[in-house]
Parts: structure tokens; sequence; C-alpha cells
């Protein structure tokens, strides 16, 4: 089976009905996608597979010989984050981090896709992913300051339109 | 565990029915959202995968009156069918979440067999109340049935296609658990027919789902419908609900069901 992940071609030699998780994590190496709940439940291991959003663990490595795999470290670098990686920083949307790629996985496909700054439209493009640190409000933030395509300076954490009743920063 | 497993990739319908022959000791694997997490926990190990991403089935056509959705079309593709069967695109929007919904197939949800935890098939709803035809293949050849005699004898069979006519009117009712997915617990469709006869099936029984024969038979009454749909089914208890719970959602659900038909009417 051959796969491309994050550009770099790849033969791989796993079963075909091993999950596409299992491929990235244990062959491939590439930690991001998280083995959550390893049934759909969750949406860590949220990768784009040809663009679109897929849960890899419940997707057979054989099913998609020959496409195309987006993880976190496909979208941008350390030294060089790609603007959600930007905006979920400097609007602090990670806590523990467990449901982050995922969540910027979907949320670069929603964007990608054409979608809206409207809260209620990227909470539905995010539907399959739990945050169990909920933080939700941030992560929302962050999705449409990308969309709105907003600068980032992140040296400094954005408030958030959430964060008003708790005495935090206005 | 999977080095012994022959998996198959049938490059069309053809290639499909041949290669799954009479189903002895063959696993599907179409959008994989059931049976691959049966597979990684061990707690199903195949023989024999038939993988139907490349074999096609995955078209909704439209012939007059008349709509045939392929088994291997994704739950998400109903959608394009708000206009013919509200109801069916209503129900197919609370399943799963958007990625789920894009890779989960109509096949696999009709086919599901009822969850350790939770009723699985909600689809099967609709498309009885739409009064579909399956039509399948595996020992014997392929025939095509009504989908609740194909819903009762369905193991050893591949799916190929259900089709309906367009109904006058149609409406669909649930109960859901809050969760990341909105577990259906109970869920109820009706279907008005041109011919003005009206048809009503519950998902989220002990079983599959089911057709409410008493109930359609007491459809110009709402409140004696929604008693007599108890005659109809057997609730059991789950993770979601009890029996005795789901025994008083019912009679509420077919009520609504049939005052949005009315209303559309």
């Amino acid at each position: 089976m051959n796969l491309t992940v994050n550009g770099i071609a790849h033969e791989v030699q796993s079963a075909p009905l091993a999950t596409l998780l299992d491929v990235l994590r244990e062959e491939l190496g590439i930690t991001s996608p998280k083995a959550g709940c390893e049934q759909g439940g969750c949406g860590a291991c949220t990768v784009l597979v040809d663009g679109q959003p897929r849960r890899s663990c419940l997707t057979a490595a054989g099913a998609i010989d020959g496409s195309e795999v987006t993880t976190v470290e496909g979208l941008g670098a350390p030294e060089s984050l790609s603007p959600m990686q930007q905006a979920f920083t400097h609007h602090y949307a990670a806590q523990c981090g467990f449901c982050t790629s995922g969540m910027m996985l979907a949320a670069e496909a929603y964007v990608r896709g054409g979608g809206t700054d409207d809260p209620e439209a990227i909470q539905e493009a995010l539907a399959g992913h739990v945050c169990r640190c909920t933080g939700y409000v941030k992560i929302v933030d962050a999705v449409a300051a990308v969309v709105r395509g907003d600068e980032f300076d992140l040296t400094v954490t954005a408030p958030s339109a959430g964060m008003t009743n708790i005495g935090g920063a206005q | 565990m999977t080095q012994a497993t022959e998996v198959l990739f049938p490059s069309s319908a053809e290639d499909a029915v041949a290669q799954f022959g009479d189903g002895a000791g063959v696993t599907v694997v179409a959008g994989g959202t059931i049976v691959v997490p049966e597979i990684t926990h061990g707690r199903l190990a195949p023989t024999r995968a038939l993988m139907l991403g490349g074999a096609g089935l995955d078209t909704i056509e439209t012939d007059g009156d008349t709509v045939v959705v392929g088994a291997a079309a994704p739950v998400a593709r109903l959608t394009e069918l708000t206009e013919t069967a509200p109801a069916l695109a209503q129900c197919a929007l609370n399943v799963g979440d958007g990625e789920i919904r894009a890779q989960a197939t109509v096949g696999g949800n009709l086919c599901a067999g009822h969850g350790n935890d939770a009723p699985r098939g909600d689809l099967q709803g609709p498309f009885l109340a739409l009064d579909a035809t399956a039509r399948s293949t595996g020992a014997g050849g392929e025939r095509s049935e009504p989908l609740g005699d194909f819903l009762d004898a369905r193991d050893g069979r591949l799916l190929l296609d259900v089709s309906f006519d367009k109904p006058a009117s149609s409406a669909f009712a649930s109960l859901d658990y809050p969760h990341t997915h909105e577990y259906t617990v109970l869920a109820v469709t009706g279907v008005r027919t041109t011919d003005g006869e009206i048809r009503l099936a519950a998902t989220g029984l002990a079983d599959h789902g089911r057709r409410l024969p008493s109930a359609e038979a007491a459809a110009g009454d709402p409140e004696a419908a929604g008693a007599a749909a108890l005659d109809d089914v057997s609730l059991g208890d789950d993770a979601l609900a009890s029996a005795w719970y789901r025994s008083r959602a019912l009679p509420v659900l077919v009520r609504r069901v049939l005052s949005e038909l009315e209303e559309a009417s």
C-alpha cells in the first residue's frame, strides 16, 4: 500500500485492515493523531484524507490506498506555524492538547471548505470532537479568527468573548 | 490477527457480488465505522474481508418517482434527498457527526446489529416507513424483498441497494440522549403516500426497527395511535434508557409525527 503523508510518499507495510491511526503512529512514528476512544467517539485521531477530515481509528489502511494524508505536522512547522496553529496558540485554544490535533484538522477542512465565522456553524463542523478540558469557547474563537483572516501575536494570549464574566482581560 | 485475513478489493458491483458468494466467512468493510473498531479491539477476527470502497454501489439515483440508494452511499449524501423525503434526510443528519456521516454507509447503518449499549440502525426507521425494497445477494443469488423481511434474515446477505417511491410527505421525531453524538434513544418516522396511506416505523427498540401496524390503523386518532404503537414493539433496557422510559416516550413521538404529517397535508 502507498500513502502520501504530509507530502512524503511511503510504502506501507502494515496489514490492510490495520487502522490508519496505527499506521501513522506505530509504523511511521507520526504521533499527533491521538488514540483516544479508538471507536470513533472522540475525534482525537482525526486527520485529513484527500483533504477531508476522517477518523483514522475507523479507517482501514487498505481502504485508502493511494491517498494523501495530512496531520498537524503537515500544517506548519514550529518555526513557521500555519494560521490555524497560530490562532490556537494566540487564543489559548489548547489546554492539555490531547484533542488539539483533531480539532485543528477538522477546523482546517472547515475553513478550506469555505466555512464562515458563525459560531454555530463552527460548532457543527467540530461536533465530533470532544475536549475534556472543556475549552470549547476558545477553540471556536480561534477558528473564527482564522476565517476572518486575523493576524496573531503569539507573545500574548487573546482575551476570549467567553471570559468577560470571570474578570479576565476585556 | 490480520496476517491470516484474506482481503478482497472488488472494483465493481459484479466483482463484489462474485467475491461475496454465499457470504460464508465474509466480513464486509464499507465505511468501517462499526466493523473496524471490532477488529481493532479483537472482538472480530475476519477470515476474509470484502472492502467495498472501490466497488461502486454508492450512487443515489432518481427515476421518475422511484429513488434507488446504493448500499455504499455515505449517510451524509442522504441530505441530497431533503426535498424528496425530508424525514429520511432529517434522520440521516441525526446520525453521528459530519465526519462519521461522510464515512459511514447507508447499507452499514441498515445492517448494523443492535449495539452493546445503545441501539443502532437509525436509518431503518425512515426506510421502513417508506416501504423500501432491499436488493441483496448471497446464498441462492440475488433477491429483492421488503426491507422488513430483509432485516429479519440479513445474516449472510450483502445489501446492494434500497429503493422507495417518493412520498407525498414525511415526518421524523426522535428522543436523543445528549452526548457528542446525540445518541438516538427512540425515533419514529411517518410517511403519507401519494394515495393518502399513513405508514409509521420506529427504531430504538429491543431489536431492529419495526413498522407500527396497530398505530397505522389508528392513525386518524393520534392519541389512540400513540397508545396502539406499544402493541407493535418490544422495548428493551440499555445504557441510554429503560424500556419503561421508552414506553412513555413512544406514544409522544407517534403523536408528534402524526401531527406533523397533518400539518404537511
